[in-house]
Formats: C-alpha cells, sequence, structure tokens
C-alpha cells in the first residue's frame, strides 16, 4: 500500500460511470417514491440525505405512511449494516493524507459501488480522488430521483416497472467479474444465494423479515468461507472491479 | 405535528441511523487489520451481500416471472464478459422491457 492515488480527476473519470448507473437506478427510486404516496421534494430530499438505494426502498414506504420510527431505524441498521462492514474495509484502503474530518465526508459517500471502485484501485486511495469518485455520483443520485419523480406519472407503466431490475443488475455486474477469477470467491456466492432462496421461500423461515435475512445469509457465507478459504498473503482483500463503461 | 415537521422528523432519524452505521467503523478503525481470518472474512461480505439481495428478489421485481429471469439472464452474461456497471444496469431493463411488450402483443 505504499503507492497512493490521490489524483482528483482519476476520481472524477472513474465516478462518471457511476453516476450514469445511479441516474437510472435513482431514476426507477424517484418513480417508487411518488407512487407511494411521497412529493417530489421528499423523494428527492430523501436521496439527499441518505444515498443508499436498498436503504431508501425499504425506508420510503415506511416514511410515507408515516409507520413506526423503531421499525425505520431498526431496518436502516439492518439493510445498510453491510456498510459498516465496508467502511472497515475502506478504512485500510485510505491513504496518509485522510485526516478525521475527511473520514467524516468519505463515510457519507460509501455506497456500494464507490466502495467497490475505490476498492479496485492498486494502492491506497487519497482524500482528492475520494471527492473526485463521490461527488458525480451523488449529484446524480439526486437529479435522478428528481427525473423519477416528475416523470413518474407520465411515463407508460410498464417502462416504470422495467426501471425495478436496475439496481440488481449493477449488483450482478459487480460480483460475477471476481467470480470468474477465484473459485471460493464463486463457491461462497453460490452458497449465500441458495442461503438466501431457503429464507426467502420457507414462510417461517421469511417472516424474520428481509434485512435480517440479508444479513444472516451474508454473514454465515462470509464467516463459513473465511474459515475455509481464507485470502492467501499477498492475494488483494478487497474488491477487484474493473471499470468498462 | 405538521405533516413537513413530522417528514423531517422522519428524513433526521433515516438519515442518521445511515450515516452512524457508515461513519462509525471509518472513524474507529484506523490501523491496519492483520488477522487473517478478518480480512478473509472481510473481503467475502460485499459479493455475498449483493448476492443476497438480488437472488431472490430480481425474480418478484418485475411485472411478470419470465421478464425478470430474461432481465437476469441478460445482465449475467454482460457481467461475465465484464461490461460496465451502466451496460449492464440498461441492458437488463431493456431485455425485461422487450419481454413485456412481446407478452402485451401475444396476449
Amino acid at each position: 500500500m505504499e503507492l497512493q492515488n490521490d489524483n482528483f480527476k482519476k476520481g472524477l473519470r472513474d465516478g462518471i460511470p457511476i453516476c450514469l448507473g445511479y441516474l437510472s437506478v435513482s431514476f426507477a427510486f424517484g418513480i417508487s417514491a411518488v407512487n407511494m404516496g411521497l412529493s417530489v421534494l421528499e423523494a428527492v430530499l430523501i436521496s439527499m440525505f441518505n444515498l443508499t438505494s436498498a436503504g431508501q426502498l425499504a425506508g420510503a414506504p415506511i416514511i410515507a405512511a408515516f409507520g413506526s420510527l423503531w421499525e425505520l431505524a431498526a431496518t436502516q441498521v439492518v439493510i445498510n449494516l453491510r456498510y459498516s462492514l465496508m467502511s472497515v474495509s475502506l478504512s485500510q484502503k485510505l491513504g496518509k493524507n485522510v485526516r478525521f474530518f475527511d473520514r467524516l465526508w468519505i463515510a457519507f459517500c460509501n455506497t456500494d459501488e464507490i466502495f467497490a471502485v475505490a476498492s479496485g484501485n492498486k494502492g491506497a486511495v487519497g482524500k482528492r480522488y475520494m471527492l473526485g469518485l463521490s461527488l458525480t455520483p451523488y449529484f446524480g443520485w439526486a437529479l435522478g430521483t428528481l427525473l423519477g419523480a416528475v416523470a413518474g406519472d407520465i411515463l407508460p407503466e410498464i417502462v416504470a416497472s422495467s426501471l425495478g431490475v436496475a439496481l440488481y443488475c449493477m449488483f450482478i455486474a459487480i460480483v460475477v467479474p471476481p467470480c470468474k477469477k477465484s473459485r471460493p470467491t464463486l463457491m461462497c456466492v453460490l452458497l449465500a444465494v441458495a442461503l438466501s432462496c431457503v429464507f426467502n421461500y420457507v414462510p417461517a423461515l421469511k417472516a424474520i423479515g428481509d434485512g435480517f435475512i440479508i444479513i444472516i445469509c451474508a454473514v454465515a457465507a462470509s464467516l463459513l468461507f473465511a474459515l475455509v478459504a481464507p485470502v492467501k498473503d499477498g492475494m488483494r482483500t478487497d474488491l477487484e472491479v474493473e471499470q468498462n463503461a | 405535528m405538521p405533516e413537513a415537521l413530522k417528514f423531517a422528523l422522519y428524513l433526521l432519524i433515516m438519515a442518521g441511523v445511515t450515516y452512524l452505521v457508515r461513519m462509525l467503523p471509518l472513524v474507529l478503525v484506523k490501523r491496519k487489520i492483520e488477522n487473517r481470518f478478518i480480512k478473509s472474512f472481510l473481503y467475502y461480505v460485499p459479493y455475498s451481500v449483493l448476492s443476497v439481495m438480488t437472488v431472490p428478489a430480481i425474480f418478484a421485481a418485475t411485472p411478470s416471472l419470465i421478464s425478470a429471469v430474461i432481465g437476469f439472464a441478460v445482465a449475467l452474461v454482460l457481467a461475465y464478459f465484464e461490461r460496465g456497471l451502466m451496460t449492464v444496469a440498461l441492458s437488463g431493463c431493456g431485455a425485461v422491457l422487450a419481454t413485456e411488450l412481446i407478452l402485451l402483443l401475444i396476449k
């Protein structure tokens, strides 16, 4: 980790594909949010303050219905718990010029994709690189939500519902490439998927709740593979995502 | 409580929780982790989390199962050939839309 990437422009360049991806995903969120009964302004505010795709999709209906605040908080903790793990991982990746204050805003921008791209760098990453990387995705996320919320009523139902898979497809694009290069990664992913199917299709287990199911399945699969197939010394312990967009 | 104020309270709780979950580990963990088991666990977590979130949820994300299966397959193939995030996402959506339109015509 002697090498440090701290180029703002390189960050901006790496962030643009994420920004474009976010435009389509947050567009889908904007549509759903308005369908749930939130106003355009409310949908945009949720996006600007949270920056979390899955968490927002789960939280928006609770806010729209003014449901239980405890349920809202618990859902966000559980669905977003993976960010804690990513933050621990990212903490190992930050360069020497990243101070306490920088960690405060870098944490806010730690999404699946920004984390994945930051981790994909060869060496450490500096604050200027992280700023460039986070900038366009943040505004893309807000802008996409605005456009989706406004256009939601105009677009035909069939188009709007097709956009609902955008988020999942983006996840697939992150998970599949490393599975080609590492057999244990592939096996771990397959086990996680199998567990997920069991928990979702067995009614008694499904009752545990979506957020908890994500944590249980992911932690179980990751623990098992950390035991049986620990990453080798010298092997990269971060995501190896290459940006081809 | 006025509606706007109530929304602000909900927004604050949601954003606060989401932020703390991300911020605390990043601020608290400063040293390099040397433990091989923890390093391995952290390596596997992002992939397993994203996989669990995607399957089987993606199969319930569209009006019909078949369009979801086709969208899923298209995304898998493009991801296998290491296309970018946006290409995979938009192609998946396109495949779902095309399937839904064909289903509409057949019916």
